[in-house]
């Protein structure tokens, strides 16, 4: 077997007296979608947020590409391929669709202390960053300044951002959250495309989405990690089911 | 950005500019010297407002410490002036570069923290500065060091000339909007901008934050020096009390007035500041009871300051 992209061992956080990552290890393979479902406060947040160095965690380590990079800081993390997106739609919200996506290019294009030149006349940033754009069909919605898009573009324009960075590893926290059903639907169409290029961490409530999209799922109850397996197997589990399935049997049944 | 059309704020920003050129031409023909003198400080004091702006206004960093630049470039040229180097050669650089150190330092240590606390910190380091001239009884201490002689450019501009300094300061101005405007539209400056907006995401897409944010404070140090070395020339006198805290609050004020984040703003908040505090000044002493209710209502019913709001009647 392959090397794991990314390989999380006896990571622990704690908040005062909560627990919310207990001694978690998990992998993600090249060129997976690995989901991580539990129900709320379940600590997948957390869990993004440790992998992307916005939270340190009291102990363990965090493997990237077989680099120790459990005590860099995210921008760094970033700089190695580590995107992700929020949850709570995170955006430049004064600037441009193409500005956001711009600067994410910009990112990983040398530095920035260039003082001069109109970075907005960059051609190959604009470029970079109009692509980005066209993948998640914003194409057309480009100069529009970001507080006047709607919940569903902010989502796909989270998306942009986050390829942009050409990222190895995008992590997705709940890219789906407060979408429609034909944005849900826009999205998952648009994740299958882009788990062909790109390995994808995805954190996620909607059950459907995930059970067509996953390679492999991850779940966690309690900052633990329950089961970890192939979407069939954990149908079945019958911890997975009294954990946190039970009240969802309605979706999951549906395919 | 790319609107062709005249807006008001822009017909506003040219008209100001041109008045601002034509102004010596003014006073010449009507003899009336007061003016040129009252406008010269005002370019000044815009510069060093426009100055804040890149960092208040573009970079989110309310910096409570500004007027301490204004002293430091002063007290360079003063105290090297006392010290018998009276080349502007030597005097600006080292105002420019002192400047820079001093803003370095400051940033470097209060861009660890955010909001109240930074606010906190740069105050204290400008009272700080404040009371180190206090001390140097060498140099006049509390009463303040005259300068006995401007800043001498061997005979390529005569400081002494009323007309000839004006354009200085106006070049200065000038130019210093132009450094912004080129700083704010390029790739530093979008970064500086972005961090402003969302520093959690623009972490996370990879830039480090806090390095750009202390360059742009660094910057902004070194035009507010250069504003320094003007202000010390213009009145032939620097004191402590150019570091006084009240005066970086009017520096802020100037910018609010104008519109944080507009480029011309500064420059419009700091002649009406100034103006009206002239005006109101010949009527009452009381006068900032008349301007404190005034800046209260810009704060709350035109948040973009006067060029928002002509942005605003412009759009209609």
């Amino acid at each position: 077997m392959a090397d794991p992209l990314l390989r999380v061992d006896k990571l622990v956080r704690r908040f005062g007296g909560i627990t919310a990552t207990d001694n978690l290890s998990m992998d993600v393979m090249p060129g997976e979608l690995h989901a991580i479902i539990g129900p709320n406060g379940a600590g997948k947040t957390t869990l993004i947020s440790q992998l992307t160095g916005q939270l340190m965690p009291n102990s363990g380590s965090i493997h990237f590409g077989g680099r120790d990079v459990t005590g860099l800081p995210s921008y760094k993390r970033s700089r190695l391929g580590l995107a992700r997106s929020f949850q709570i739609t995170s955006l430049l919200k004064d600037f441009s669709a193409i500005d956001n996506v711009a600067l994410a290019a910009q990112a990983h294009d040398g530095h920035s202390f260039r003082f001069w030149g109109n970075a907005r006349k960059e051609r190959h940033l604009r470029d970079a960053a109009r692509a980005a754009l066209e993948r998640v069909g914003l194409g057309k919605r480009a100069d529009i300044v970001v507080s006047q898009l709607s919940h569903g573009e902010q989502r796909e324009l989270e998306l942009a951002v986050a390829l942009a960075t050409r990222p190895q590893l995008l992590l997705l926290d709940e890219p789906m959250a407060g979408l429609g059903v034909t944005e849900s639907a826009r999205m998952v169409a648009l994740l299958k495309e882009l788990r062909k290029e790109v390995t994808i961490v995805l954190v996620e409530h909607d059950m459907e989405a995930v059970f067509a999209l996953a390679d492999r799922i991850t779940v966690l109850v309690y900052g633990r990690v329950i089961a970890c397996d192939v979407p069939d197997a954990i149908r079945k589990h019958e911890e997975v089911k009294r954990a946190y399935l039970g009240d969802q049997h309605a979706v999951t049944r549906h395919d | 950005m790319k609107m062709p059309k005249l807006s008001a704020s822009t017909a506003v920003a040219a008209a100001v500019c041109a008045a601002l050129v034509l102004l010596p031409v003014y006073s010449a023909v009507t003899g009336n010297i007061f003016i040129l003198t009252m406008f010269t400080r005002i370019v000044i004091l815009a510069l060093a407002a426009a100055s804040l702006n890149l960092i208040m206004g573009y970079g989110g960093m309310m910096s409570f410490g500004h007027a301490a630049y204004l002293g430091i470039g002063g007290y360079a040229v003063g105290i090297l002036a006392a010290e018998g180097f009276g080349s502007g050669f030597i005097q600006w650089p080292v105002a420019l570069v002192v400047s820079a150190l001093f803003a370095l330092v400051v940033g470097a240590l209060s861009l660890r923290t955010r909001g109240v606390y930074f606010i906190m910190i740069t105050l204290a380091f400008a009272q700080m500065a404040y009371y180190i001239a206090s001390a140097l009884s060498r140099y006049g201490g509390d009463d303040g060091l005259t300068v006995y002689k401007r800043s001498d450019f061997a005979g390529l501009i005569n400081l002494s000339n009323r007309t000839q300094f004006y354009y200085l300061c106006l070049a200065c101005l000038f130019g210093g909007l132009y450094l912004i405007w080129r700083i704010v539209n390029s790739r530093f400056g979008l970064v500086v901008q972005g961090v402003r907006s969302n520093e959690q995401r623009m972490q996370a897409i990879g830039f480090h934050a806090n390095r750009y944010r202390l360059v742009c404070f660094v910057i902004a140090g070194t035009i507010c020096g250069l504003a320094g070395a003007l202000l010390a020339n213009n009145t032939d006198f620097v004191s402590p009390a150019v570091m006084y805290w009240t005066r970086s609050g009017d520096l802020m004020v100037m910018v609010i007035l104008g519109g944080m984040g507009s480029l011309f703003g500064p420059v419009i908040g700091a002649i009406v500041f100034l103006v009206l505090e002239e005006l109101l000044s010949q009527f009452t002493e009381y006068w900032a009871l008349i301007m404190g209710p005034l800046l209260l209502l810009i704060v709350l019913f035109a948040r973009g300051g006067i060029m928002g709001l002509l942005g605003r009647m412009s759009r209609g």
